[in-house]
């Protein structure tokens, strides 16, 4: 046990140590939270009226994140299966870092969740055993399962990892491989269960598409991973930790498939509801070119088609996708399509027109933006925290203290 | 309006019982035993609460560790349905009495509502929020809403106007469409729950525990009749004007954050009287029954006139019926 202790303390250490840049960064962090704190207190006083939700339009930009988070999570599941399944070096190297991106877009879409609920109070009415969980009829029944499934997951399989090679010991296959395996599918199970949370509504026609989770898991694994060809570069700069250029390209590469079928799925829809135009073409018009005078998320649905085609080109061709400032511009824009997308594109069309025809237009409002901010603040801070953990125990300058003067181990990743 | 020859009238004969919500299905399906569960709760609740009520100082430690509205016990029932009463006198300094009446048997509610009939002049509208304490402003919460549609359109959500203004109605060419809750036996408010919050009772009524809504508006987004209103800010309802005579599961005064809807104003067709609605209607155009009554009113309309369903395609299979007849 006085092993955990000292590497508790050791993790503080390597936390409250840092350059300027890295205190400005932390400091910057703490702003974000404060301002969310500031903004949460204000909507828990007045109530959620402080939004700009109402009736017509009961969810919008608070679970708009959620749903992008939980896709940013899902998409680690990118990395896990050429590491772990094929076993492909250069990936494994990096895959804790994209275990790590899961845990902080969890832990950010979970608060997103909350600071969404009327009665945050009353969480444990849904948990099993304390509460009286609609399971298995509710679909966010199932999303609490599964979201807290994947959570706790992923925190025991990096912390065992990187406990093991603290202590400059190989992990046990056996406890670890079959976690590692188990969350494929959990992995996987979380953007499908958030697709179907909308999907299994016939209230809304908008989302009662089949095509929806094919959709969510195909967009996850564009904007995930655009997150992640991102940080590793800052990472590589930062903390001189060898991530090799052969693992981004061929995330970049993945990238350009699941972009194909994330723009592939979008035309099929669209295909769907203009040609048969239905009463159910409403809501996609509503997106796409507006009804009479209401046209608030037409320069969204615009933009972010834009910015997603614009990127598929980029990752497309080999010479911008292998061209770091190409691909860094790729990854941003694919970042701005799929959250433009999920934000404004995805819930907000499904309840305009109300389920009685009435057309509410919802903009986020400034208290709406500070909690966002202040959920994505908690998200980073924790990303940072357990990166300033992980990489030092990856790159063999924070190990034990009794194994540091030993055997130093190879930098980079353990392989059994 | 006749007397209401069709509903269930209560009599002294039918006894009070010694429950206060008699002719219920015992509930207790679930693998773990209320007890139990309650216990689990308190020990898990302790920590949690400590860190929740510091941040949140409307949380009462009684309601935070309260059972679900069917695991409580008679006696339960009976010091829970006192709080209400007592808080009720706190906050609007005025004597109420709280019921949590259960379901008669042989009692399934229906209600029909007379398109030909009605001119959309919203009186039901402020009935029902008048009877069933509603917020009144800011915000304004409506259990009813009236549409006005244009006739040559008929029954077309995209050619209707919920906030239409008229100084007088009806309009020509237009006709009216009111909308509450449907009461489905297929409803997916009740699947979409994830706490069990609102739930179907024998009587057909849909009802919320509103101690028991966690306000995370999953029905809101299922329900296809827009009929859930959630609580965005405290409900604005003042005292002189609130109705005394309330039920747990229907028009006592909600807490901001949770969801409510229209219960057939469950505290008066219990106790064999009419909605509000119906009894303000000026043209008679809304009626309601007992469906398993062949001589109720409701059962003559279903016989007799040209009915359908709102959003048949849907498979709600709505209590409530509109028809034309005339």
């Amino acid at each position: 046990m006085s092993g955990i202790l000292e590497f508790v303390k050791g993790c503080v250490r390597q936390v409250l140590s840092g350059g300027r840049a890295y205190k400005a960064w932390m400091a910057f962090l703490l702003v974000m939270i404060g301002v969310g704190v500031v903004s949460y207190t204000h909507q828990a006083t007045a109530g959620l009226i402080a939004s700009n939700m109402r009736d017509d339009v009961s969810w919008a930009f608070y679970i708009g994140n959620f749903t992008f988070l939980v896709g940013v999570a899902a998409a680690a599941v990118l990395l896990v299966i050429p590491a772990y399944v094929y076993q492909w070096k250069p990936i494994k190297e990096v895959v804790v870092l994209g275990e790590l991106l899961a845990i902080s877009a969890l832990v950010m879409a979970l608060l997103f969740i909350l600071v969404d609920m009327g009665r945050p109070d009353r969480f444990l009415h849904i948990a099993p055993l304390l509460g009286t969980p609609n399971w298995p009829a509710s679909m966010l029944t199932w999303d609490a399962l599964v979201l807290n499934t994947y959570l706790g997951l992923n925190l025991v399989l990096v912390l065992y990892l990187l406990f093991k090679t603290y202590r400059g010991e190989h992990y046990d296959k056996r406890i670890f491989l079959p976690l590692v395996l188990l969350s494929i599918p959990v992995s996987i199970s979380t953007h499908t269960v958030t697709a179907f949370l909308y999907n299994g509504m016939a209230a809304r026609p908008y989302w009662n598409a089949s095509i929806l989770a094919p959709r969510f898991i195909a967009s996850a694994f564009c904007s995930g991973p655009a997150v992640m060809i991102i940080l590793f570069q800052l990472l590589r700069k930062a903390f001189k930790f060898d991530i090799k250029d052969e693992a981004i390209w061929k995330i970049a590469e993945l990238m350009s498939y699941a972009m194909f079928l994330n723009l592939f799925l979008l035309g099929a829809e669209l295909f769907k509801e203009y040609y048969s135009a239905t009463e159910h073409l409403l809501y996609t018009q509503y997106l796409w070119g507006g009804i009479g005078e209401h046209t608030v998320l037409v320069k969204y649905a615009w933009l972010s088609l834009a910015c997603s085609v614009i990127a598929f080109l980029l990752f497309l061709v080999p010479r911008t996708r292998k061209n770091f400032l190409t691909l860094n511009i790729g990854c941003v824009l694919i970042w701005a399509g799929v959250y433009i997308e999920k934000g404004m594109g995805l819930i907000i069309p499904g309840f305009t027109p109300s389920t009685l025809g009435q057309i509410y237009e919802y903009t986020p409002t400034r208290m709406e933006w500070g909690v966002a901010g202040g959920v994505f603040g908690i998200g980073f801070l924790t990303f940072t925290i357990l990166v300033k953990i992980a990489v030092p125990i990856l790159v063999g300058t924070f190990r034990a203290p009794e194994r540091a003067h030993g055997h130093a181990p190879a930098a980079g990743y353990p392989v059994p | 309006m006749t007397p209401n020859k069709s509903l269930p009238v209560v009599t002294d004969a039918d006894a009070p019982p010694a429950s206060p919500r008699d002719g219920v299905d015992p509930i207790g399906d679930g693998p773990l035993d209320p007890a139990r569960r309650a216990f689990l709760r308190t020990a898990a609740a302790g920590t949690a609460v400590a860190a929740l009520a510091s941040c949140s100082s409307g949380v009462d430690m009684e309601d935070f560790l309260r059972k679900h509205f069917k695991e409580l016990s008679p006696d339960e029932l009976k010091k829970v349905l006192a709080k209400v009463e007592k808080r009720n006198q706190e906050r609007f300094g005025k004597k109420t009495t709280v019921s949590a009446k259960g379901p008669q048997p042989g009692v399934e509610y229906g209600y029909g509502l007379d398109i030909s009939r009605c001119v959309g002049c919203r009186r039901c509208v402020y009935a029902c929020v008048k009877e069933n304490n509603q917020s009144r402003t800011e915000p304004q919460i409506h259990w009813i809403q009236v549409l006005e549609m244009d006739k040559e359109h008929g029954v077309d959500l995209a050619h209707a106007d919920l906030y239409y203004e008229a100084d007088a109605v009806p309009r020509p060419g237009k006709f009216y469409f009111p909308v509450q809750c449907q009461q489905c036996r297929n409803p997916p408010c009740v699947k979409a729950c994830p706490t069990q919050a609102t739930w179907k009772e024998q009587d057909g009524i849909v009802v919320i525990d509103y101690d028991w809504c966690i306000g995370c508006r999953c029905c809101m987004s299922a329900c296809p009749y827009g009929a859930r209103h959630f609580n965005w800010a405290t409900p604005n309802l003042p005292a002189e004007e609130l109705n005394p005579d309330q039920h747990y599961l229907g028009n006592r005064p909600r807490p901001k954050g949770v969801v409510e809807k229209c219960t057939f104003c469950i505290q008066r067709v219990r106790e064999g009287r009419y909605t509000a609605c119906v009894e303000v209607c000026p043209v008679g155009a809304r009626k309601f029954g007992n469906l398993l009554d062949p001589e109720s009113e409701i059962r003559k309309v279903m016989e007799t006139k040209r009915v359908f369903v709102f959003k048949e395609e849907l498979a709600t299979h709505p209590q409530f019926y509109y028809f034309y007849a005339t």
